[in-house]
């Protein structure tokens, strides 16, 4: 029986608490009697049977017909599917995006259907590598379709491949995959993760265009998500739902396949780092000074391929499938019972270590500015309710934050390092002055489109997720950080945890309340 | 006089050439470079010329490339040994003024005919002249034994290479106006390119490479005198960025960055190691293989390069240039410009306005006595590490010695 998630008051007995820093991590002390950590639920338990689940949510749908109803000859049937950036880790094989798509597939062919597309949704995301589609969807999937172009990936900057839907009450255009738009029956196969994940957000968001994109990726709607992961607070759901309307309305038919994963992320080897300190084995203290001082050997590069080659042991804990909002509550609710971890009230400090992969970094760098969206958009995100840090708070995180960019996945990342920050922080003011040339710059669409970089207008977006924690505390400091990188962020450098608490102490005095998020795994605080 | 003496003694130039990387100091110690006392340079029985007095006399990157072994071998048939370097100078004339040189030996100074009626110093296209007349070889002073140069206590000039300093512009001012002059010169060289791109209905863009103190001047010229330009400069270290931005440049990056901030301004391709778009103009003032390769490489096709900074024997993969159609001109020095408007007036003209304007004394970051140049030079050859610019010798100081003595 896995244990519910935990917060654990910091006495003088607490040993050293495990802070990520980025291809490494560290032991940190935190004060006693004021300070606590929270931990994640451990691991459900995953279905037993996942091909049988897969199948009974197929034939058994919530309130839509079963899949082999909706199936007939001479249709156009697509099939998207959630991109690299989830899950992460990425899941050993077999994905169960590959399950899930096989499934469907067979009850394809049973039903006479031959014009198959499967795409992938990556909305400004880049393109995946043949290795990363194979992974994602198995060879089986890949070698039928991909030689044929009836696998593929979305292209955002397609005008031909691109249909525009309406707009919303709101004015928000809606404007996705032509293909998917046009076709008789749309099955999306989702993996989520985080309670934001899923939902209209897989078809609204991530078929869609920087027409459509922009009216939620902004500062203003970023502000207004309190948080990403609470549907009932979050703009940016509430956008997102507009839009899923529109796809209704226009006649766009989705089949919507969700599933959940549990949160077992690391394999043996790293097993410790999802343990609770004070029950690590004397094997797990080996292991773990034996990896850090090797770590602290290895040249960044190559600590970075170690750990992105890491496969996760996670599995599914639910499917289900049909109608996109039934759904997608049900799937919130088995999101909600491996992550959720109830907490009681706000500290003047939240302190987090960032480990070496985001949703935007896989196989790639986990730059200053994916830093900045993994610590004030995710992890200060990770709450419902009320954020874990107060209002006027200190941020305190964990990262070497060097200046170092995957020139092939990230390039107009270095552009906005080097011109944006330079200029101004505040995202309401690089939206105005900046978004629209990164956006429309050619050279970004032609590496987008073409390449494997991420669209020219993403870093922005990366900012604005960051829009609310940043205003919400009144100081962010990075602890083992290139100190010029740190600055050119807005945020403050310190060398060690002490210094950190010592800069923070001029916001929230000589003895702040301290909360410690102890993720990856991933958790959601219920802050009462 | 006191003077810094530079005699043709190749194995002092080798030493030099050996010891410079190393040690600044050594090689201004150990290399062609003499502190001497001597007789002051004869004045020349033809009319117009004036004994000088030096206030203020800069340490050029041309001077340093003498005093430590590197400079071309193309020179030695231009210049005439003995020498005193020296050629960015504010100084006292036995008349009483206060006045810069312009440091070219004309035909007006070698009792030549002028190329064309009122030209300056530095106008003509026959070189013939810097070799004749009635001097010793030189191309201008500070490299001919005729005529003494700025590092020393008194040298010679003609009434043509003279301007008035106004009363309202400093010494230290004054001693920036020779750099301000080539920087203009170069900064009106991107004109055509510039002047193509308005024509279009383009904002045209011009790339700095190098922000010394040629850099930052030619900034200050593209600024005063080139209309409607966007200024993109690489520097490479933060001061100068700074002073580049304070001097009007619209974006001032590390050097290594200024592709890739050309690439934003134009928002064209990159394929290889080029620019498929790239800068209108760009001014190369570093003057090296690697950065004539880079400004061959963010400057669009049919663009200018304008080359400031001075180069000696490089080596450069011209395909790009022959590709592209890359007009590649060089900027050696001053005279009459014609200006974007069409009419024409001296650089040294619009220089002894823009040291005032652009606050120029700004660029001249210490001062040493004639004595002290072995650390001068040092300082001078690490000025961009030291955050420093430009580097000057007080003779104001040296003057009053030898004249106590």
């Amino acid at each position: 029986m896995p244990r519910p998630g935990f917060v654990l008051e910091v006495d003088r007995s607490t040993p050293p608490i495990l802070f990520w820093r980025g291809e490494n991590f560290s032991l940190e002390k935190l004060p006693a009697g004021r300070s606590r950590v929270i931990y994640p639920p451990e691991p459900i338990a995953a279905i037993a049977d996942i091909d049988g689940a897969i199948r009974n949510a197929l034939l058994n749908p919530i309130d839509q017909d079963p899949l082999p109803a909706l199936l007939f000859p001479g249709m156009k049937l697509t099939i998207a599917f959630d991109d690299v950036s989830l899950p992460l880790p990425k899941m050993q094989r077999p994905d169960v995006r590959q399950r899930v798509i096989e499934a469907v597939l067979d009850l394809a062919a049973e039903a006479g259907v031959d014009d198959v597309h499967i795409i992938s949704a990556l909305a400004l995301h880049r393109r995946m590598t043949e290795a990363e589609l194979r992974h994602a969807v198995g060879d089986r999937v890949y070698d039928a379709f991909a030689p044929r172009g009836l696998l593929y990936q979305h292209d955002a900057e397609d005008p031909d491949n691109l249909a525009f839907l309406g707009t919303t009450p709101h004015g928000e255009e809606v404007e996705i995959n032509k293909r998917a738009a046009e076709s008789d029956l749309l099955v999306y196969v989702n993996i989520n993760l985080v309670a934001m994940d899923g939902g209209w957000k897989s078809t609204a968001t991530g078929l869609s265009s920087y027409r459509s994109l922009r009216h939620h990726h902004n500062p203003d709607t970023m502000t207004h998500s309190r948080s990403f992961m609470d549907q009932h607070r979050s703009e940016l759901h509430k956008s997102n739902w507009r839009m899923g309307k529109v796809l209704l309305d226009s006649g766009v038919k989705v089949f919507q396949i969700e599933t959940t994963l549990n949160t077992d992320t690391f394999p043996p080897p790293f097993g410790f780092l999802s343990k609770r300190e004070w029950e690590w084995s004397p094997r797990d203290r080996m292991t773990y000074l034996a990896t850090t001082k090797a770590l602290n050997r290895t040249p960044a590069r190559m600590a970075r391929n170690i750990f992105h080659s890491i496969e996760a042991p996670h599995q599914m804990t639910s499917i289900q499938a049909g109608e996109v909002e039934a759904v997608h509550r049900i799937t919130t609710e088995h999101v909600y019972r491996q992550q959720l971890v109830e907490v009681k009230g706000q500290t003047d400090i939240l302190t987090m270590g960032i480990p070496y992969i985001s949703p935007y970094n896989v196989h790639s760098i986990l730059n200053p500015i994916l830093v900045q969206v993994m610590a004030m958009g995710y992890y200060f995100n990770m709450y419902r309710g009320m954020p874990l840090v107060r209002e006027g708070g200190v941020i305190i995180m964990t990262h070497p934050c060097r200046p170092e960019f995957n020139p092939v996945h990230h390039p107009s990342y270095i552009d906005f390092f080097e011109q944006v920050l330079a200029d101004t922080t505040d995202p309401h003011v690089m939206s105005q002055k900046w978004e629209r040339q990164y956006a429309e710059d050619e050279w970004y669409k032609h590496l987008y489109r073409t390449g494997y970089a991420y669209h020219g207008v993403h870093p922005f977006y990366m900012w604005y997720w960051g829009t609310h924690g940043m205003k919400h505390c009144s100081r962010v400091i990075v602890v083992g950080g290139d100190p010029k990188t740190v600055r050119r962020l807005g945020f403050v450098p310190a060398s060690t945890m002490d210094d950190a608490l010592e800069i923070a102490s001029d916001v929230v005095g000589r003895t702040p309340t301290i909360t410690h998020i102890h993720t990856p795994p991933l958790m959601v605080a219920d802050v009462s | 006089m006191r003077a810094l003496r530079i005699s043709r003694r190749p194995a002092k130039f080798a030493v030099a050439r050996l010891i410079s990387p190393i040690s600044a100091v050594g090689a201004a110690r150990l290399g062609p470079l003499d502190l001497v006392n001597d007789d002051a340079p004869a004045l020349p029985r033809h009319e117009g010329w004036h004994r000088l007095q030096p206030r203020l006399t800069g340490i050029c990157g041309s001077d340093l490339s003498l005093v430590e072994g590197h400079a071309s071998t193309y020179f030695e048939d231009w210049v005439s040994f003995p020498f005193v370097p020296g050629h960015e100078i504010v100084a006292d004339t036995d008349d009483g003024r206060r006045v810069v040189v312009e440091p070219v030996l004309g035909h007006a100074a070698r009792g030549l005919p002028l190329p064309f009626p009122d030209a300056a110093p530095g106008d003509g296209d026959d070189y013939a002249h810097l070799v004749g007349g009635h001097l010793k070889p030189g191309i201008q002073i500070g490299f001919c034994k005729s005529t003494g140069g700025g590092w020393s206590t008194e040298l010679v000039a003609h009434e043509s290479q003279l301007h008035v300093v106004p009363d309202h512009v400093s010494d230290e001012q004054a001693v920036m106006v020779e750099p301000a002059a080539g920087g203009i010169h170069a900064a009106l060289a991107t004109w055509p390119a510039v002047d193509r791109a308005l024509r279009a209905g383009e904002i045209p863009v011009v790339a700095v490479l190098g922000a010394g103190t040629m850099g930052l001047c030619a900034v200050a010229g593209l600024r005063r005198y080139v209309p409607g330009v966007r200024i993109v400069v690489g520097a490479r270290y933060p001061h100068q960025q700074a002073l580049a931005r304070a001097l009007g440049a619209d974006v001032a990056v590390p050097a290594d960055e200024l592709s890739r901030a050309v690439r934003r301004e134009v928002g064209c391709h990159v394929v290889g190691d080029h620019l498929t778009g790239g800068s209108h103009a760009t001014i190369d003032a570093v003057g090296n293989s690697a950065s004539i390769a880079d400004c061959l490489r963010f400057t669009r096709p049919r663009g200018r390069v304008v080359l400031l900074g001075m180069p000696a024997e490089v080596t450069v993969d011209l395909t790009g240039l022959w590709h592209r159609e890359t007009e590649l001109v060089g900027s050696y020095t001053y005279g009459t410009e014609t200006m974007p408007d069409g009419t024409r007036t001296r650089t040294f003209d619009l220089a002894i306005e823009t040291v005032a304007a652009a606050r120029l004394e700004r660029l001249l970051s210490a001062t040493y006595a004639l004595e002290d140049f072995e650390d001068a030079i040092a300082h001078a050859s690490a000025a961009g590490r030291r955050g420093a610019v430009k580097i000057a010798f007080d003779l104001r100081r040296s003057r009053k010695k030898v004249e106590s003595n």
